[in-house]
C-alpha cells in the first residue's frame, strides 16, 4: 500500500505502540481488500465496550488489555492514547439503569460500567445507540466516515450519501486511533452506482411494508447495490431505517438509491451511471408474501411471551406511536412489552411523560442495548413478537426463540392479549 | 487418494494450513450466524445450520449481514474455535477484516470457482503466502469427471 509520509510515521512507531498496532492492523487490513492507500476520516462510530465474559476469553487482566485485543487485535497489553478524530459508542451490552431486568449480576454491571469509563477516558462518545444518526451524529453527503453497524452505515451511505463501508470492531478502534482506514469500496464514487434495478409494484407505504421489501432485496441483491424504480410515496426517517436495517441483514445491502429521495440520484439512470443493471427484478404481491414467510419461518405457538420494538433504536414518533396504542389498556400479565429507544432520547420521553405513560401500561422503556446485543430475554421467553425484520432475522437465531414479524400495530395488540393475531394485509 | 486439483488466487492473509473442506454456497453471516463458542453456524435458514467450521477449511461465497462478523470470528479464534483456513469467492470488509483478526490462511480471487471445484470432505490444503489452494478429491469413484 502506498502511505503518506504521516501514515508511515504511524507505522513506525512514533505515536506510541497503540498507533502503531492500529495502523499495521488497517495495512493488513488494506492489503487483504487489495485497497491501495487509506483514506482519512473525521467520523467513527465503533463498539468497545466488554462484558466479563469477554474480557475473561481475551486473559486481559484490565480494560487497556481488553481493549488491546478485542479492539486492535494485540495480544499484548498496550497503551491506549485517547482518540485521534472524533469517535462514538455504538449500542452497547447494558442499559446502565435497568441492567438488573437483563439478569445481569452487580460485579457484571460494575465491570460493564468500568468498561464503558474506559472508552469515555479516551474521548469516545457514549451515544450508545445503534442510530447515533437519530441522536446528533448526522453525516453530511460526501463525508469519509469509519462506521461499524450495518444498519446505521446503509442509511448513512444511501439517504445522508456519506461514504462509509460495513467496517468491524477492530477497524474501527484502528480508525479511532489513526483517523485512518482503506480507500476501498464504498469510499470510491465508482463503486456508488446501483447494480440491481427493483420494479416496485405494490404499494410500499407503512414501516412494515418498508420492512418487507428491504428484506426481500436483501435475499436478492446480497451486498451489491439496488435502485428501487416506483417508489409513489415519500418515506421517512423510521422507514428508510427499517428498509436498510432488513436489507443489510438478508443480504450485506449497504447501499441503496431511491430516485428523487435519496442523496445521491435524481433518476433511474443517473444511479445505474449510465450503465445497464446486472439484473432487473420484479417485487410484486407473491414477492412481498415470500418475505413475509420468510420473516415468520420460525414461529409456531400463538401465545406471546415477549413484544420487542425498537430495532434499530426508535424514535421519538415509534414510541408515542405504542403510548397512544396502549391508551386506556395494559400489557397482558403473562406478556412483556420492551420498547428501546436512545438514551438521548429516553431523555424527552421522560420529560413528554412517554415513560410514564409506558410503565402504567406495563410496559418497558429500554436503551443503550439490545436483547440480541446483551442476549438476554424475560425469564422463559419461547415466543417474541417482534415489528423489525432485522431483529426478526436475527434474534430466533441468536436466542433460540420463535419470533413473529408485524406491523408495531399486531406487536402491540399481540402484548395485550398475549396471543399474536397478526397477518399480512 | 484422488484426484488432486490446484487453483491459483490471491492472498489475504498469508500461512499454511490443510483439513477437510466444509463448503456452502451460501454467504455467512458472523454475528447472530455463528456461535462463536462452538463455531456452528446458527442462522435461522442457512444450509450449514447447525454444523460446526472448527478446524475445517471453511470455503463460501463472501461474508454477509452484521458489522460484528470480524468481532465473531476474531472469539473463534480466542475460543479455538476458528477454521483452519479460509477460501471464499468475494471479497468485502467484512472477510477481509475478519479473516486478518482469525489469523488463518485465507485466499481469494481463484481463477476457478472453488465452489465448483471443492465439496465438503474433500482435503484442501490453502497457502496464503502463494494464493494457493490445493485440492485432494475425498472419493475419486464418486467424484465426476470434468472438463
Amino acid at each position: 500500500m502506498q502511505l503518506t509520509d504521516e501514515e508511515r510515521a504511524m507505522l513506525d512507531g512514533r505515536y506510541g505502540e497503540a498507533v502503531q498496532q492500529a495502523m499495521d492492523l488497517l495495512v493488513r487490513y488494506g492489503e487483504a481488500l487489495g485497497a491501495e492507500r487509506m483514506v482519512e476520516v473525521r467520523n467513527v462510530a465503533g463498539a468497545n465496550i466488554f462484558t466479563p465474559a469477554q474480557r475473561a476469553l481475551a486473559k486481559a487482566q484490565d480494560h487497556a488489555a481488553a481493549f488491546s485485543e478485542l479492539s486492535l487485535n494485540s495480544a499484548k497489553p498496550l497503551t491506549i492514547p485517547t482518540v485521534r478524530v472524533p469517535s462514538c459508542q455504538l449500542i452497547g451490552p447494558m442499559d446502565r439503569e435497568q441492567w438488573a431486568v437483563q439478569g445481569l449480576s452487580e460485579a457484571d454491571q460494575q465491570a460493564i460500567l468500568e468498561s464503558e469509563s474506559f472508552s469515555a477516558s479516551l474521548g469516545i462518545h457514549l451515544l450508545n445507540t445503534c442510530t447515533p444518526y437519530q441522536v446528533g451524529n448526522v453525516p453530511v453527503k460526501g463525508e469519509h466516515c469509519a462506521w461499524m453497524e450495518s444498519s446505521a452505515v446503509v442509511y448513512i451511505n444511501s439517504v445522508l450519501g456519506a461514504r462509509s463501508n460495513v467496517e468491524g470492531r477492530e477497524s474501527t478502534a484502528a480508525a479511532m486511533l489513526t483517523g485512518r482506514v482503506p480507500y476501498w469500496g464504498y469510499h470510491l464514487p465508482e463503486n456508488r452506482f446501483a447494480t440491481h434495478l427493483i420494479q416496485v409494484e405494490v404499494p410500499v407505504e407503512s414501516m412494515m411494508d418498508w420492512g418487507l421489501l428491504g428484506y426481500w432485496v436483501g435475499e436478492m441483491v446480497d451486498d451489491q447495490v439496488p435502485v428501487l424504480d416506483g417508489i409513489t410515496q415519500v418515506p421517512n426517517l423510521v422507514r428508510l431505517k427499517h428498509f436498510g436495517a432488513a436489507a443489510a441483514s438478508s443480504g450485506g445491502v449497504e447501499l441503496y438509491h431511491i430516485p428523487g429521495i435519496t442523496a445521491e440520484a435524481r433518476t433511474v439512470e443517473e444511479a445505474l451511471g449510465g450503465r445497464a443493471p446486472k439484473a432487473v427484478l420484479r417485487y410484486g404481491p407473491a414477492e412481498r408474501r415470500a418475505a413475509y414467510e420468510h420473516l415468520n419461518a420460525t414461529a409456531r405457538d400463538r401465545k406471546v411471551d415477549l413484544v420487542m420494538i425498537g430495532c434499530p433504536h426508535a424514535n421519538l414518533e415509534q414510541v408515542w406511536e405504542v403510548c397512544q396504542l396502549l391508551e386506556g389498556r395494559h400489557v397482558h400479565p403473562e406478556t412483556e412489552l420492551w420498547i428501546f429507544t436512545p438514551r438521548a432520547l429516553r431523555q424527552v420521553c421522560d420529560r413528554n411523560g412517554y415513560t410514564d405513560i409506558l410503565t402504567r401500561a406495563g410496559a418497558r422503556l429500554l436503551s443503550d442495548t439490545c436483547p440480541a446485543i446483551g442476549q438476554f430475554l424475560p425469564p422463559g421467553a419461547r415466543v417474541v413478537a417482534l415489528d423489525s425484520a432485522k431483529q426478526a432475522h436475527y434474534l430466533p437465531a441468536i436466542m433460540g426463540v420463535q419470533g413473529w414479524f408485524g406491523s408495531t400495530k399486531d406487536c402491540v395488540e399481540a402484548a395485550i392479549s398475549g396471543t399474536w393475531q397478526g397477518g399480512l394485509e | 487418494m484422488g484426484r488432486h486439483i490446484v487453483l491459483h488466487g490471491r492472498k489475504v492473509v498469508g500461512g499454511v494450513a490443510e483439513g477437510p473442506a466444509l463448503v456452502t454456497r451460501q454467504s455467512i453471516s458472523g454475528w447472530g450466524g455463528v456461535n462463536p463458542r462452538t463455531g456452528t453456524i446458527i442462522e435461522s435458514r442457512h444450509e450449514l445450520k447447525g454444523q460446526s467450521f472448527q478446524d475445517k477449511v471453511l470455503v463460501f461465497p463472501t461474508a454477509k449481514g452484521s458489522s460484528g462478523w470480524s468481532s465473531i470470528f476474531h472469539t473463534t479464534r480466542l475460543a479455538g474455535t476458528a477454521p483452519k483456513a479460509m477460501v471464499f469467492n468475494r471479497v468485502n470488509t467484512k472477510v477481509a477484516l475478519g479473516a486478518v483478526v482469525t489469523g488463518v490462511p485465507a485466499v481469494t480471487d481463484l481463477d476457478q470457482d472453488p465452489l465448483e471445484v471443492i465439496e465438503t470432505g474433500d482435503w484442501v490444503r490453502v497457502d496464503g503466502d502463494r494464493g494457493i489452494v490445493e485440492v485432494f478429491k475425498a472419493d475419486p469413484d464418486e467424484a465426476a469427471p470434468r472438463a
